[in-house]
């Protein structure tokens, strides 16, 4: 039977037209999705900068697109510039330059790097101690106004609304490892209350730097099992020890089914609900009851109109850190109950590593492709299954299955849960 | 008409150099002889900032060791949030805080100043920089440092402090992150994709790196202090000031529902970007206007204008409000400009003059800043952002 245009509480149904991912294994679906089946990973040994003296030296960077004076937010811009084109060219909507609907991004916090803090310091002259006060008089030299501009919080999105022609004011987006998802659910919420047909949704991250590296390892949030790279990754083993850095980025352009069918788009598949919770538990680490988790898939299968017999599959967070894989089966064991050990639930960050600001949203689209194709991504280096934690992970090879129903699951620090409920056309 | 769907402001939470919370502020713009801003010319001298009042945090973060596991901004943002929440009669409510959707604008915090001298200075004749690089951030950052400055944890402590757990989201982007997330709270409420909100953000403007990055700009303002419109006279430029505010944002039903009283009424919000040729910002700023006007009576109308002092937007968004011909007050003239709170500030002052039936008095002498007479019951609120982003808001008697 054909879906009707508006859903069980009269609001349009938003589908997905087009997608376009890039991560470590590669640019474009068709890459990504062939080495993702085959259970390839794409970590490796850190070569963007000498990882003398850390404790983890290993990422999944993306070292094959080259951008002008590197920096997390300009890379993170030109990866979504890749995403979007492959994104908006499947859907084949608007024309070139001009996409008929506003823009939501998932994107990083932004700041001054070490590069551009060191060209400052030596372009202001000072001998032996640099001070701010010596930054600030190399600033106001004018000859760093570029930097103004790379690094405030809004020029991102505003670089990538002049070239593809999104409208209105764009939003930019950060609820830490969730962000790509909350992307997503902003495009839903507007094309559900009619402000426009289409929305274009973006989750980009390319911030594998020192620093960045260094915050997360100081949380001691990172795998150190740098050896071999493609083995660190190993969510719901009994020995994994932390999640691994990636970058990537993946683009969804959203459309109202009427609006799709109107056009005769081809229908990629349905976001049909969204649930968010936050838990004011502790500043990284989620209620041990697992309650906010689990409010948070309840809401997104309440949202979909569907009760929990209806999920077939389950794209987890699974970073592959003790705290986050253990606390995820405990909301699915809550919502799921029993059934909660037969549902296939794997996790991509096992073979791409975490890619943090853009995670919701790029496994949100192979949770797309899983459906479409009949088949389910596995959880690799699951060697050793942890006893307290009986999932079916889909361990180390892909499955074939038919599933109408899947929930996409993105938590991050900061007691951010969201939980996005995907289906079939 | 009124409808249930209205997005009403119940509640109000505002700290700036003007004071700690909502009476201080008006106190301190119907002040006899003019209001005056509290201007620190010395700590970061060329550059005046407008400082914090002093707040006692105690009062709205009451655990310590949450004050210490937060930067400057975290601080000023979640004890605004608090005020906000107190002004609304919900703080400790677990049922409405449970389901009350937040949305924050937020930028970032800052830096360790000793460990980014130390590095800087010794960087250079290390003999492998970028093994230095690495041995000092790990041995010399504070493990706390990175959720202290990281944008989403402004609302991640505010759920942990006040137990606001309904939802949690941020947006990034200078001026438009404040302006987005009003316009994106008032059209969820009008849609009934929730009816409860707590928006808003922080500021923390003494600080040597946000100076740094729009002095990168030539974006700020280096001579003694000088209203908004004045400085344009010269070369323009912004006074950074730090400021926190949130608005409890509510749909007119849900307030009548629990009986909260309604401070003002946001009657139309509009956002949009331009790339800011000239007459760009003007264009959109005109449109919107266009659609908000026939609501207008402008016998009872004012402008608070959210003008940054950054020169050209500044002097763009002058001209369109000559033509207005509506008294107005650039509020950054009176607690600097400070970017992603910028517009719920001046949403809160609009609905503190509404509330008082009457606008306060000129902040400087200038042909726009006109003494308003009349009854106040309609207020426009701009938002030009310093580099992008333009936004217009009707604010309501309520």
């Amino acid at each position: 039977m054909a879906r009707s245009d508006v859903d069980s509480r009269g609001r349009p149904v938003v589908v997905v037209t087009g997608t376009g991912v890039l991560t470590s294994l590669g640019n474009g679906k068709q890459d990504n999705w062939r080495e993702l089946t085959a259970g390839h990973s794409g970590i490796r040994r850190i070569s963007r900068f000498p990882v003398a003296g850390l404790r983890t030296t290993i990422a999944g960077t993306i070292d094959f697109v080259p951008v002008d004076e590197l920096s997390a937010p300009a890379l993170s811009q030109r990866l979504a510039e890749f995403v979007i084109d492959e994104a908006v060219d499947e859907a084949a909507i608007g024309s070139s330059g001009d996409f008929p609907g506003p823009m939501f991004l998932a994107l990083p916090p932004v700041e001054m790097e070490w590069p551009q803090r060191l060209a400052l310091a030596a372009a202001s002259g000072a001998n032996e101690t640099v001070t701010y006060d010596d930054l600030l008089r190399a600033a106001g030299t004018g000859r760093f106004a570029r930097y103004h501009e790379r690094f405030l919080f809004g020029s991102v999105a505003e670089n990538l609304a002049v070239r593809f022609g999104t409208k209105g004011s764009p939003v930019a987006t950060s609820t830490a490892c969730a962000s790509g998802a909350t992307a997503i659910q902003l495009g839903v919420e507007a094309i559900r209350r009619g402000e426009c047909e289409a929305a274009l949704v973006i989750g980009t991250d390319a911030s594998v730097n020192p620093e960045s590296l260094i915050r997360f390892s100081l949380l001691s949030a990172l795998s150190t099992r740098n050896d071999p790279p493609e083995a660190a990754a190993r969510p719901f083993s009994k020995d994994r020890d932390g999640f691994v850095m990636a970058e990537g980025a993946g683009a969804l352009v959203l459309e109202s089914l009427a609006h799709a069918r109107a056009r005769g788009a081809n229908i990629i598949g349905v976001i049909e609900g969204c649930g968010e919770m936050a838990d004011g538990f502790h500043r990284t680490r989620s209620s041990p009851d697992g309650k906010p988790i689990t409010a948070c898939m309840q809401h997104a299968l309440d949202d979909a109109g569907l009760t929990p017999d209806a999920i077939g599959y389950i794209n987890a967070h699974g970073t592959g850190t003790p705290e986050n894989d253990k606390m995820e089966w405990v909301g699915a064991s809550a919502v799921f109950g029993e059934r909660a050990a037969s549902i296939p639930i794997s996790s991509n960050k096992s073979m791409i590593g975490h890619t943090l600001t853009a995670a919701g949203a790029v496994e949100a689209i192979f949770t797309l492709l899983s459906l479409r194709h009949g088949r389910l991504p596995p959880t690799i280096n699951y060697d050793t299954p942890d006893p307290t934690l009986p999932v079916d992970c889909v361990p180390n090879v892909a499955r074939d299955a038919q599933v109408a129903h899947a929930i996409s699951n993105s938590f991050g620090f900061g007691g951010q849960n969201v939980c996005l409920v995907v289906g079939t056309p | 008409m009124a409808s249930p769907r209205d997005a009403m402001i119940t509640g109000i939470g505002l700290v700036s150099c003007l004071g700690d919370g909502v009476d201080a502020h008006w106190a301190s713009l119907m002040r006899e002889g003019g209001c005056q801003p509290v201007v620190d010319h010395t700590s970061f001298a060329p550059w005046p900032v407008h400082p914090m009042t002093a707040l006692e945090l105690d009062r709205q973060i009451p655990r310590r060791g949450d004050q210490r596991q937060m930067e400057a901004w975290q601080r000023i943002g979640t004890y605004a949030a608090g005020l906000a929440l107190d002004s609304a009669g919900m703080k400790g409510n677990a049922d409405l805080l449970s389901r009350m959707d937040m949305i924050v604008a937020a930028g970032g915090g800052e830096r360790d100043y000793a460990v980014d001298t130390a590095i800087l200075s010794a960087l250079p004749s290390a003999a492998d920089p970028g093994a230095y690089l690495n041995e000092h951030l790990l041995s010399d950052l504070r493990p706390t440092l990175f959720l202290a400055q990281l944008s989403n944890l402004l609302a991640g402590n505010i759920s942990i402090v006040h137990g606001v757990v309904g939802s949690s989201r941020t947006f990034m982007g200078e001026e438009s992150a404040g302006t987005d997330a009003v316009r994106i709270a008032c059209a969820r409420i009008a849609a009934g994709q929730g009816d409860l909100f707590l928006v808003g953000g922080s500021y923390n403007a003494q600080r040597a790196d946000v100076l740094l990055h729009y002095e990168m700009g030539r974006l700020l303002w280096k001579q003694p202090f000088a209203g908004v419109w004045h400085r344009q006279v010269q070369s323009g430029g912004m006074i950074l000031g730090s400021v926190g505010c949130f608005l409890v944002i509510e749909s007119r039903e849900h307030a009548a529902t629990r009986g909260a009283a309604n401070l003002a009424h946001i009657a139309a919000i509009a956002t949009d970007r331009s790339r800011r040729r000239p007459g760009e910002a003007t264009a959109i700023a005109t449109h919107q206007f266009d659609a908000m006007r026939q609501h207008l009576d402008p016998s009872h109308a004012a402008v608070i204008s959210g003008a940054s002092g950054a020169p050209a937007a500044t002097m763009e968004e002058a001209e369109f409000l000559r033509d207005l011909r509506l008294p107005v007050r650039a509020t950054a003239s009176a607690f600097g400009h400070s970017l992603e709170p910028s517009f719920p500030a001046n949403l809160a002052i609009a609905a503190i003059s509404l509330a008082n039936r009457r606008l306060f008095p000129p902040l400087e002498a200038s042909e726009l800043e006109t003494p308003m007479a009349a009854e106040l019951r309609q207020v426009l609120v701009t938002s030009w952002g310093h580099w992008r982003g333009e936004a217009l808001a009707v604010v309501e008697a309520a």
